[in-house]
Formats: structure tokens, sequence, C-alpha cells
């Protein structure tokens, strides 16, 4: 499988903090692949590193590109899209108005349209909810919303920041089921952080368990998972 | 009764000047979420602008475009050089390079054109018109520039989609940057935006008041008084705003506390919004779940 983003050496800080400490991880095309770990570990870190958010060092390669030292709006030119920690939803505008942001850098009107249409089948409520001022959604429909936006991008590459976060189960299980719909669908590779282990190795076919800023465990996810002694000692289950 | 009508139509007319202002006020609150105190300024520079370019021999609408072009432009660089250093800077900062600017902009207003006070040429036919003669031919027509202005502007920013970007930047630059806007191109282009709208109320004042690098300090308590009204994140709040305080100052002026207090007035009304219902009469208060 080839392979859309790669990371070789990356280090990330904010500030006087050192959080990522030389790491190394790729992305496979069309493919999930999922980065695992505890409160503090440095997962929200590598999403943002990979979007130019934080200061890095090291190399990270999208196709043949280099991104690492790119503004963040370069990055999203490119295809990336990132559901950030807490979903970034513009709460004071409305959900119409969060879904045309994320098209902002597209120009094909027709190819929009059929977006919307896609992505109001993943999600009929934000069509119940079109005109709603987007604060006013409930912590799922935002994560929904939030989904929805980075899909109206049609990325090549789809960051996703710990989708349960904060929300009830059964949310999370529709949410994921709409992700499995997703990765089947639309042929966008997935780089998945998740605190939800089990939820993560379902959906994933890659994963990598980062430990305070270091990779200690990569592999297939399915290894991952049937592999008892990884699961109680790293994942909790 | 017919003093009152006398003081209401009054007050419509020189709140169709505050609205303009306002109006500005507006458009940068709208695209930096700071209110710019150097506005007033802003557009007193503008307007000498203009008057030098009539001077030169330049007809009247002439001059009136490339005065708002180029103070689009004015706008555009103070922004880029002066305020981009201040984007992480605490808001107290910010309020002191406003204010810093307000008073350097003024003064070099001074230095280059003098202090004499000129007479600013009106492009409405003149003379006393309506409503039996309270209501002037360029008051009229200064009135009609704020409301297209203000149609312009609303259009722009709710069915335009550079005007939801620059709402967008202003409400969340972080997940802005995620879709791909550039934050920074944003923040300029309300600034320019503003310096723009300010010239345009500025021309519309100066034949009214007449021109000196002062003009617009007093009309500037006026305005912000109105946008608070009517809501500092609305264009249509704005306009109303200015109006409404055009008419309660000279309301007020007239019946409650005489002439010299009537600035007071407009301070009350900023105080009194502030405490009551900060976000104005049309402001959208945002609801967030917790």
């Amino acid at each position: 499988m080839p392979v859309l983003l790669e990371a070789r050496g990356l280090h990330a800080g904010y500030g006087e903090t050192h959080v990522l400490h030389g790491i190394d991880f790729a992305v496979e095309q069309g493919g999930v692949t999922a980065l695992l770990g505890a409160n503090g570990a440095g997962k929200t870190t590598t999403l943002r590193a990979i979007c130019g958010m934080v200061r890095t060092s090291g190399e990270i390669r999208l196709g043949d590109e280099r991104i690492d030292g790119r503004a963040t709006e370069d990055i999203v030119q490119r295809g990336v899209a990132h559901v950030p920690d807490g979903r970034g939803t513009f709460v004071e505008l409305t959900v119409e108005e969060n879904l045309k942001l994320g098209a902002y850098i597209r120009r094909d009107r027709d190819g929009i349209a059929r977006d919307f249409d896609r992505v109001f089948g993943y999600f009929p409520r934000l069509r119940e909810r079109f005109r709603q001022q987007a604060g006013t959604l409930s912590g799922g429909e935002q994560q929904m919303l939030a989904i929805a936006r980075a899909l109206l991008l049609r990325p090549r590459l789809l960051l996703l920041d710990e989708p349960s976060f904060g929300l009830a189960p059964l949310i999370v299980q529709e949410i994921f089921a709409i992700m499995h719909r997703i990765r089947a669908e639309e042929g966008v590779s997935i780089l998945l952080v998740e605190q939800n282990a089990s939820l993560a190795l379902e959906i994933a076919e890659q994963a990598y368990l980062l430990e305070t800023g270091r990779i200690v465990i990569s592999g297939p996810a399915a290894e991952i998972r049937r592999d008892e002694s990884v699961r109680r000692s790293y994942l909790g289950y | 009764m017919e003093g009152v009508l006398h003081q209401v139509l009054s007050g419509i007319a020189s709140g169709g000047i505050y609205a303009s202002v306002a109006l500005a006020l507006v458009m940068i609150y709208q695209a930096t979420h700071h209110v710019n105190f150097a506005q007033g300024e802003m557009a007193t520079f503008s307007t000498y602008i203009a008057l030098t370019l009539i001077n030169f021999g330049l007809p009247y609408w002439i001059a009136f475009v490339i005065t708002v072009v180029v103070s689009f432009v004015i706008g555009l660089l103070i922004e880029r050089i002066l305020m981009r250093p201040m984007m992480d800077a605490p808001v107290l900062a910010s309020v002191g390079v406003f204010i810093g600017l307000l008073l350097i902009i003024n003064s070099c207003t001074g230095w280059a054109f003098d202090y004499m006070i000129k007479t600013f040429p009106t492009p409405f036919p003149g003379g006393p018109v309506l409503f039996s003669g309270y209501v002037s031919g360029h008051e009229l027509g200064a009135t009609a520039v704020t409301l297209v202005v203000l149609i312009a502007v609303y259009l722009f920013f709710r069915h335009t989609k550079l005007g939801l970007a620059m709402r967008a930047a202003a409400f969340n630059p972080v997940s802005s940057r995620l879709v791909g806007i550039r934050v920074g191109w944003m923040l300029a282009l309300g600034w320019g935006l503003a310096a723009a709208i300010g010239a345009i109320a500025g021309m519309m004042v100066a034949p009214i008041v007449y021109l000196d690098p002062n003009m617009m300090s007093g009309i500037l308590l006026y305005s912000f008084a109105g946008a608070l009204l009517g809501g500092i994140d609305n264009p249509l709040g704005a306009v109303l705003g200015g109006f409404a305080v055009g008419i309660i100052e000279n309301l007020a002026g007239a019946y409650l506390v005489g002439t010299e207090l009537k600035l007071t007035v407009a301070l009350i009304i900023i105080v009194s919004v502030l405490v009551v219902k900060p976000s104005g009469l049309l402001g959208r208060t945002v609801l967030s779940r917790v």
C-alpha cells in the first residue's frame, strides 16, 4: 500500500515544552491509521504538527512534497482536513455557514453541491438544523458538523482528533458507524487520534501507540487488538 | 409640537452622519473584534485628501472615488504594519495603540493641512428643501449615501463568500486557518473597508460642520454610542443606532439638559447600553451550550 503521509524524526513543542521526541509514522493511502495513547502523550500535538500549527523540526511528507514548516493555510490547500479536539466549530455562525466554510477553498460549484448532498446522506440531522446557530447543537451534532465540514474540503487526508471525546456512548457508536461508511465510500485516508482504543482498533488497519512523546508500539491494528498483554498494560482493557 | 418635530428632523439629519461613522466602526469590529478609536481621525485625514484633489481641479465624484480607494489602501497598510504585531497582545495593549494612532493621525493632519477651518463642497443641490426647510438637500443626499453604503455592507457580509470568511476569521482564527482562510489578509481587508467607509462619512460630514483637524472628535463619540446602542456586531443596528442617537441628542439637548451636556448624553447612552444590554438592541446574543 503506498504511503500518503510520512513523518521522520518529528519533534514538536510549545514554547519551552518539548512534547514529541523524534517520532516516525506513516499513513497509508486509502486506509485508517490510529494514533493511540493516554492524556498528555502528544497525540493532539502530532496532528497540530502535521498542520503547521506548532513549532516542529524533522520531516513531514505529504505525497512527495515536504509540508513541515509550511503555513497551515498552504497545507490545507494541499488537501489536509483537520477536525481539531473540541470540534473547532464556528459557534456564532449557522450550520449552513459552517459547512460553506468547509468548502471555502474550492471553486467547483457543482462538486460542492453534490458533496453537500453526500454529507447530508451521512448526517441527515445537519439538514434539519441547517439554519440553526451552530453553538446550540448538541455535542454529538457538533461532532457530526465538524466531520462534515472537513469532508466538504474533499481532502486527501482527514485528521480526526478524539471524535469520541465528551460524547455519550450511543452517540459515539453512531458516529463511528458513519465513519466506517465514510471510510468505505470516500477513499480518503484517515489519521485517527483516539483515547478509546477499542473503537479505534476496530476501524484502523495500522496503529501507533504514543507514550510521553515517543512511539512505543506500532503495527497492524488486528495484531495489537489480539495481543492481550499490550491491551492490558497500555490500552487499559 | 413644531419644536419637537424640528428637533427630530434635525436629529435624523445628524443621525445619518453618526450612522455612517458607526458603520465603519462596526466594519472593523466585525473583521477584527477591536474598536478602532482612530476611526474618526482617519476619516478626517481622508477628507483632507479629497479637498486637496478637488482644489487641484478634479471633478467632485472623481476626487470622491480616488479618496475612497486611497483610504482603503491606507487602512490596509495600517493593519499590516501596525496591527499585525499586536495580534496576540492583550486587549488593553491594542486599545493603547488605537488611541496613540488617534493622536498621531490628528497631529499629522494638522501639520500637513494646517488648522484653519475650511469649507468642503457638497455634490448635492443645496438649500433647505424638505419638511418646511428643516432638512437641506445635502443632508438628504448624505442620508441616502449612508443607506446605500449600509445595504452594500449588509449584502457583503451576509451574502458573499468573502464576507463570510471575514466574519469567520474574526470569530475563530484557528478554525479559519484550518479551512484555508488567510486570516491576516481578512483583517487587513476589514481595515481597508472601514477606512473607505470612514472616508465617505467624512466627505458627507464636512460640508455641514466644516473641515478642521478636530472635526470628528465629537462625532466619533456619538457614533460609538450609536454603534453600541444598535449592536456593535450588526451593520443595520449601527445605522439605526446612529439615527437614534441623533434624535435623542437633539431632543435631550433641547428639552432636558441643554446644549452644553449633549456630549454627556452620548456618554450616558454608552454606559447604559453596556450595563443593561451589552449586545445592543439588534446585536446577536450568542448562545453557547456548556
